[in-house]
């Protein structure tokens, strides 16, 4: 007696919206890291900034590589959307059950989850918005611009509330990650389930305070900053560009 | 007598329904008991059937968290009323009958024929075809620590705790619940049971099965019985995902 043919399907959607969420958490864990670099100097910010763009490579600066990047990011973005759509609630009835169950239940795990829709929903259109921008705009990057964008494009509210939602967001997902597929689980899972949720709050209170500090020097040099001239960088040691 | 010793006034408040009668409409209604020592919830719904209402439903067997007849919710959380100690409760406690199940009458609900269901869907039992009608047969020896195994997942007493206790069933009731997970898993784990792991997924391989969990965890938090339900689950995803790559 042969087996009917299985629909591998489910799985393999239920394997990438975890990979695509592992891939995202990882990137926005360089990302915002990277991007602190303005609180050491803008001299550092523009390196990082030029070393994305290729410099360090071919000594010389590409813009489009950021492009081709974000690009990526955006489809994994979209694709992970995509894949985590499936367990929204579908219908009034369903979102009215959720809630009043995660009310009822006064339990950790389940509110964590209503925080992972709703930031996740949240980040369907700002991250976006941040995504294209990235994308049309590669060269638009460094310590003077980026700031310019914060202050001058009033892009700063829609950062600032895009980094609480991402790194909530991030964690939380690399939390219920671990626990979804045993990941390091030891023989006492009560115990490294414990370990994983500290680590998870230490993080999440971690990056949001980087991030934000990030933010603040970046509006205070958007605030401060005498554009008149652009907002072109000028490195002192590295000459990069026209004037070469 | 000191006031440490002085016995406490519980309030009950218990979510009354007759679904069989057309007059009746779901209410709250508040008993007020005297606290004893060592007291438990089960014990409480005793009291006040003995001295306040007489009509008051509610199930029991065993009084010893082995019958899984108890279950309720307590203050919004699914668990056994026979296990569970006022002691360690405020003196306000809250009980209603647990949802997604058929309601007999207050705290009273048929979990019975909702698992007989979800045994039949996910065929609960031994399948050996070669070996289905001999009896006679000596079974295979089993390592003693596969035995404990497998009888630690048997633990399971059908509760509904995990059943109410989780988001996801409660959106969407097509799903099969850390109940049905944790079953499964139990027979993948034994040697006399011969379905293939394709089988297995023909079970459990969707979305209203283990891939429908999101894990929130509400099952693991709430059992009983403290049986390894997420690393079950997580050991089920793993095993369903490497049948289809």
């Amino acid at each position: 007696m042969g087996i009917k043919k299985i629909d591998k399907t489910p799985a393999r959607l239920d394997f990438l919206q975890s990979f695509t969420g592992l891939v995202l958490a990882i990137f926005i864990m360089g990302h915002i890291l990277f991007e602190a670099s303005i609180l050491i100097s803008n001299e550092m910010m523009y390196r990082v900034t030029i070393m994305f763009e290729g410099y360090y490579f071919f000594g010389e600066t590409y813009p489009g590589i950021i492009s081709f990047l974000a690009s990526a990011i955006f489809i994994i973005f979209i694709l992970h959307a995509g894949l985590a759509l499936r367990k929204f609630p579908a219908s009034y009835k369903q979102y009215k059950t959720i809630k009043e169950h995660t009310k009822r239940m006064k339990h950790e795990d389940s509110s964590l989850w209503m925080i992972q829709v709703i930031t996740g929903f949240i980040m369907f259109f700002i991250g976006s918005v941040h995504l294209y921008i990235m994308i049309a705009q590669p060269s638009n990057i460094g310590p003077f611009a980026s700031s310019s964008r914060v202050v001058d494009e009033l892009m700063g509210p829609l950062y600032f509330l895009l980094l609480l939602s991402v790194i909530s967001h991030a964690f939380i997902g690399l939390y219920r990650l671990a626990l979804k597929w045993g990941f390091m689980e030891g023989e006492n899972t009560e115990i490294s389930r414990k370990r994983f949720k500290a680590l998870m709050k230490l993080m999440i209170a971690a990056y949001i305070i980087i991030g934000l500090a990030s933010l603040a020097k970046y509006t205070y040099i958007g605030l401060t900053h005498d554009f008149s001239d652009g907002v072109k960088y000028k490195s002192e040691t590295i000459n990069v560009g026209e004037d070469k | 007598m000191s006031e440490i010793e002085a016995a406490r006034t519980l309030k009950i408040n218990i979510l009354r329904f007759d679904p069989n009668d057309p007059n009746d409409f779901p209410h709250m209604q508040t008993f007020e008991i005297e606290e004893s020592a060592g007291m438990t919830l089960y014990i409480v719904l005793n009291e006040i059937r003995e001295h306040h209402d007489n009509a008051l439903m509610f199930d029991f067997v065993c009084r010893a968290g082995i019958c899984g007849s108890c279950s309720m919710l307590i203050n919004g959380r699914p668990g056994l009323a026979c296990r569970t100690l006022t002691s360690k409760m405020d003196t306000n406690i809250t009980l209603a009958p647990l949802p997604l199940f058929e309601l007999i009458k207050d705290l009273s609900i048929h979990t019975g024929n909702w698992m007989r269901g979800l045994n039949e869907r996910l065929e609960t039992w031994i399948h050996d075809k070669e070996h289905e009608l001999n009896v006679d047969k000596l079974e295979e020896p089993m390592e003693p620590a596969l035995a404990d195994e497998i009888y630690e997942l048997d633990r399971c007493i059908e509760c509904g705790c995990c059943v109410a206790g989780c988001g996801t069933i409660q959106m969407r009731p097509d799903f099969v619940g850390a109940v049905g997970l944790n079953k499964i898993a139990r027979y993948h784990l034994d040697p006399r049971d011969k379905r293939s792991d394709e089988e297995y997924y023909e079970l459990i391989g969707d979305e209203n099965g283990v891939f429908g969990c999101m894990t929130l965890l509400g099952c693991e938090d709430v059992c009983p019985k403290d049986l390894p339900l997420q690393s079950k689950i997580a050991y089920l995803r793993r095993m369903m995902l490497k049948v289809a790559l």
